[in-house]
């Protein structure tokens, strides 16, 4: 029995905690998230955003949270019921499990494996799903209209996504990400791969289905597209999902190009500081970003959409990819074989 | 090792069942999502005998793009689910016997097969070998280096396979008007709009 509990239990026990100690501020952060987008965009739109609810509308994610979970979930007559209840559940897993491989400070990570970038680049791509299956199961127009272009919008950016990926691997040799941030200690890999930042930004942007690339959910034609059947606490798990999607591909931004948890010069404040605060920060720049292009830019036309992805992100990424292991060569700047 | 055996068990027969659902579903799109659970379970295993590359590849590939595709594919088709069940029996026997022979060519391969003595303390304790190389190294090496004419030849036959299915879907169609991309990026605003004063009464 003392050897069941030392064996099994108790690390299974510490797992469970360590989980905890990841997912509640995530959720946090996500909430906040929907606070901090309606309050950017309303102040950019000369408005004041949420400010009603605790002092300047702080309360607000949890007076939303309220209202949805006491709301009647309605499941249409028509629906295939397991799989309408199955894809919100899918698309809230999906964003969550991504962060399992995130190293948010120095040997700060659930699981440091040795294939870090590919589980990644598996779970974000895995993100379509939840979609697709919602668009099905809802049995109506909209939805569906809004899940197939998703599932195009998705697999063709996740194209360029996998290019941007090799391209930094070509220049850390190793696909664990502790490994990636502590490669850019020097330089922080937008510098010298700056075309492929940007790609990975804009691409990151269409993965999510975010405004421009939101016409999964376009308002204006399709009513918000695949999730107009849903209510109460399943259009709460496609938001959350969402916005955690969010936050995980601005993690995955941060640590491909800016350096993780790392200080942008390397002198004592800026190492005093820890590394969790600089992964934040970093990781709040990139999403405010995703805020500002939301309150800037129209919407993309599909056929655009689609040109950018395959015609322009495609051919420039796979370019570089050649580039990059063709300056690799020549100059002899071989990453050091990282196991 | 309880909980190695354990994951593998689950991971095995949840693969083994939900591979009997894919062909048992009535909804075929119910068999791709059983397909995905299938391919989901295979991935578990890779990664319980330590091939963790092979195991993601397998996720991004067939879960992140030929599954959607599949899906996609399957959701469009408009099928008549009762002539389906009727097509099922017909094609029992040939699949039947088709899965005969390949069990019978599996047990002839694995009767054969001798097992190495160190492969269960190795599968019992997946982790690197002395010198620290990881799977995705070791395959890269293999690959790039000693198979690197089939390797580049396997990429031809796939580049030639995906010309051939540009080649058979491409139709010009003279009719039908296009975008000059270039034309509406390079369009000024000085050479399409023209402000002028226009006297009242007098028009343009």
């Amino acid at each position: 029995m003392v050897d069941f509990w030392w064996n099994y239990a108790w690390p299974g026990l510490w797992i469970v905690v360590q989980i905890l100690f990841l997912v509640v501020p995530l959720l946090i952060v996500v909430a906040y998230l929907t606070y901090a987008e309606r309050k950017v965009i309303g102040l950019m739109q000369l408005r004041m955003g949420p400010n009603v609810v605790g002092p300047f509308g702080l309360l607000q994610p949890f007076a939303d949270a309220l209202k949805l979970m006491t709301k009647e979930l309605i499941i249409p007559t028509g629906a295939n019921r397991v799989v309408f209840l199955m894809a919100p559940m899918l698309t809230f897993v999906l964003a969550m499990v991504g962060w399992a491989v995130i190293p948010v400070s120095e040997g700060w990570v659930l699981s440091n494996i040795n294939v870090g970038v590919l589980y990644l680049f598996a779970i974000s791509s895995l993100g379509v799903y939840g979609i697709i299956m919602a668009g099905w199961a809802s049995n109506s127009k909209y939805p569906f209209l809004g899940a197939l272009r998703s599932a195009a919008q998705m697999v063709s950016y996740e194209v360029s996504i996998g290019f941007v990926i090799i391209t930094v691997l070509l220049a850390v040799g190793s696909l664990n990400l502790t490994d990636i941030v502590l490669a850019q200690k020097n330089v922080w890999f937008f510098i010298p791969l700056f075309p492929m930042f940007i790609v990975f930004v804009i691409s990151a942007l269409a993965e999510t289905n975010r405004a421009p690339f939101d016409l999964p959910e376009a308002e204006a034609e399709l009513v918000t597209g695949y999730n107009v059947e849903y209510s109460a606490m399943a259009f709460a798990l496609f938001f959350l999902g969402e916005y955690a999607n969010m936050v995980l591909m601005s993690g995955m931004t941060v640590i491909l190009f800016l350096g993780g948890w790392l200080p942008p010069f390397d002198n004592a404040i800026f190492n005093w500081v820890p590394g969790l605060v600089w992964f934040a920060l970093k990781v709040s720049v990139i999403l405010f970003v995703f805020l500002w292009v939301r309150a800037t830019l129209p919407r993309y036309r599909y056929d655009q959409l689609m040109r950018l992805g395959w015609k322009v992100f495609l051919p420039l990424s796979l370019g570089w990819v050649v580039l990059t292991a063709g300056a690799i060569v020549v100059f002899g700047w071989y990453p050091g074989i990282v196991n | 090792m309880i909980i190695q055996a354990l994951a593998f068990y689950l991971f095995a027969a949840t693969a083994v069942a939900s591979g009997v659902m894919v062909i048992s579903a009535r909804n075929p799109v119910h068999s791709v999502l059983f397909l995905i659970l299938a391919f989901f379970n295979s991935a578990g295993l890779f990664v319980l005998i330590g091939a963790e590359f092979l195991a993601m590849i397998l996720v991004v590939v067939y879960v992140g793009a030929v599954a959607v595709l599949f899906l996609f594919v399957v959701m469009m088709l408009d099928i008549n689910f009762a002539e389906m069940r009727e097509g099922f029996l017909q094609y029992l026997p040939i699949g039947a016997l088709i899965g005969i022979i390949l069990a019978a060519e599996l047990i002839l391969v694995f009767g054969s097969w001798v097992v190495s003595p160190e492969a269960a303390q190795i599968l019992s304790a997946p982790e690197l070998p002395a010198g620290g190389v990881t799977n995705t190294h070791a395959l890269g090496q293999l690959i790039y280096t000693d198979y690197i004419y089939l390797f580049q030849s396997a990429g031809l036959v796939l580049l030639v396979a995906m010309i051939g299915a540009i080649v058979l879907t491409l139709r010009h169609r003279p009719d039908v008007r296009r975008q000059k991309i270039s034309d509406q990026v390079g369009r000024r605003r000085e050479d399409v709009i023209e402000i002028r004063d226009i006297p009242t009464g007098s028009g343009v």
